[in-house]
């Protein structure tokens, strides 16, 4: 079943019409306890705006980062975040889980 | 992912259909498939399990890794009876994410004073789901203690193959709707389909205390599946 999950995807329909360049992330592994489940989205324009979570916010900020990069890049990435991950992101999950996220631009 | 794929995954939403969109992760490619176009592979099966179960999920992670994510319907709940109950019940599952229908025939009791903010129908239920069918992604609550009122859509319910149906009522009178069941052939296997008396024991007193055992036995059925 789905829930508010999708909501993510309506909203960035909308963006998308006014013309906003966007990136999606996207929970796509957890190990652990996670704070959102698989399949949850984070949608983020070029200015850094977001709606969303694929976190309890731990990680919002440094996806946002990225996707703003996968947006001028045009390039899909993977990101993986877990507890006490300095070396990557020096953010990391407070719930001692891990996730993967995969941010990619929204393309025509 | 591609505009059009987005939109598909929208329109799919609007027509309360399921879809499923795999992810190559080391491409990203991206395809959709919907449930009737699924490939005759391993892939195929795999996506099908996964839109039954409402799963997404990576596959194949030791080679070629793939993200399969399924998009289904939001869950829907329809309420016949617009009685008190209803009321606190309303807001309840609207903040779960459901999509709210209240049903009830009696025109004093659906009033949109009573019912501002979702969807209200003063008709009576068959009619109603004879235009907005029920399906495996809703739950049915029938609260009006009117066997002329609940019956029917009850019945529909079991037909549909609700995820969850619930009737109000005391074991008494869930014995009494049994035999008048019973009479339309559906037996005791199908009845045991209905959460009677409706909601979890939580010793609830008053409506809103009845509408949240309600509304929590509604989102244990969805997320754990039917127990009993």
């Amino acid at each position: 079943m789905a829930d508010q999950l999708n909501d993510t995807l309506l909203i960035a329909e909308q963006w998308q019409a006014q013309g906003r360049a966007l990136a999606l992330a996207t929970v796509i592994d957890t190990w652990g306890s996670a704070p959102r489940p698989v399949g949850s989205h984070l949608i983020i324009d070029s200015e850094g705006n977001f709606e969303g979570s694929v976190s309890g916010g731990c990680v919002e900020g440094a996806v946002v980062f990225e996707a703003v990069e996968a947006i001028e890049t045009g390039k899909p990435k993977v990101l993986e975040f877990g507890v006490a991950d300095e070396t990557a992101w020096e953010v990391g999950l407070s719930c001692g889980g891990r996730i993967r996220i995969y941010v990619e631009p929204v393309t025509a | 992912m591609q505009v059009q794929i987005l939109q598909q995954i929208a329109q799919a939403r609007q027509s309360r259909t399921a879809v499923a969109v795999v992810t190559d992760i080391q491409s990203g490619d991206q395809t959709l498939y919907h449930p009737d176009g699924l490939p005759a592979d391993e892939l195929g099966a795999e996506i099908d399990r996964r839109l039954r179960s409402g799963k997404s999920g990576i596959v194949n992670p030791d080679e070629n890794e793939l993200f399969i994510q399924v998009h289904v319907p939001s869950p829907r709940l329809v309420i016949i009876g617009a009685v008190h109950i209803s009321q606190a019940l309303v807001p309840m599952a609207q903040a779960c994410g459901f999509d709210v229908t209240v049903i009830d025939p009696r025109t004093a009791f659906a009033t949109p004073e009573r019912f501002p903010n979702v969807d209200l129908l003063a008709d009576w239920p068959q009619e109603v789901l004879q235009t907005r069918p029920l399906d495996s992604y809703t739950a049915l609550v029938a609260v009006t203690h009117d066997p002329k009122i609940d019956d029917l859509p009850l019945q529909d319910a079991l037909k549909e193959k609700c995820f969850y149906i619930g009737a109000l009522g005391s074991r008494k009178t869930h014995g009494k709707r049994a035999v008048r069941f019973a009479e339309n052939d559906i037996d005791a296997t199908a009845l045991a389909a209905i959460h009677a008396p409706i909601g979890l024991d939580i010793g609830a007193a008053n409506p809103a205390e009845i509408a949240v055992s309600i509304m929590a036995e509604i989102v244990e059925t969805l997320r754990r599946g039917d127990q009993r």
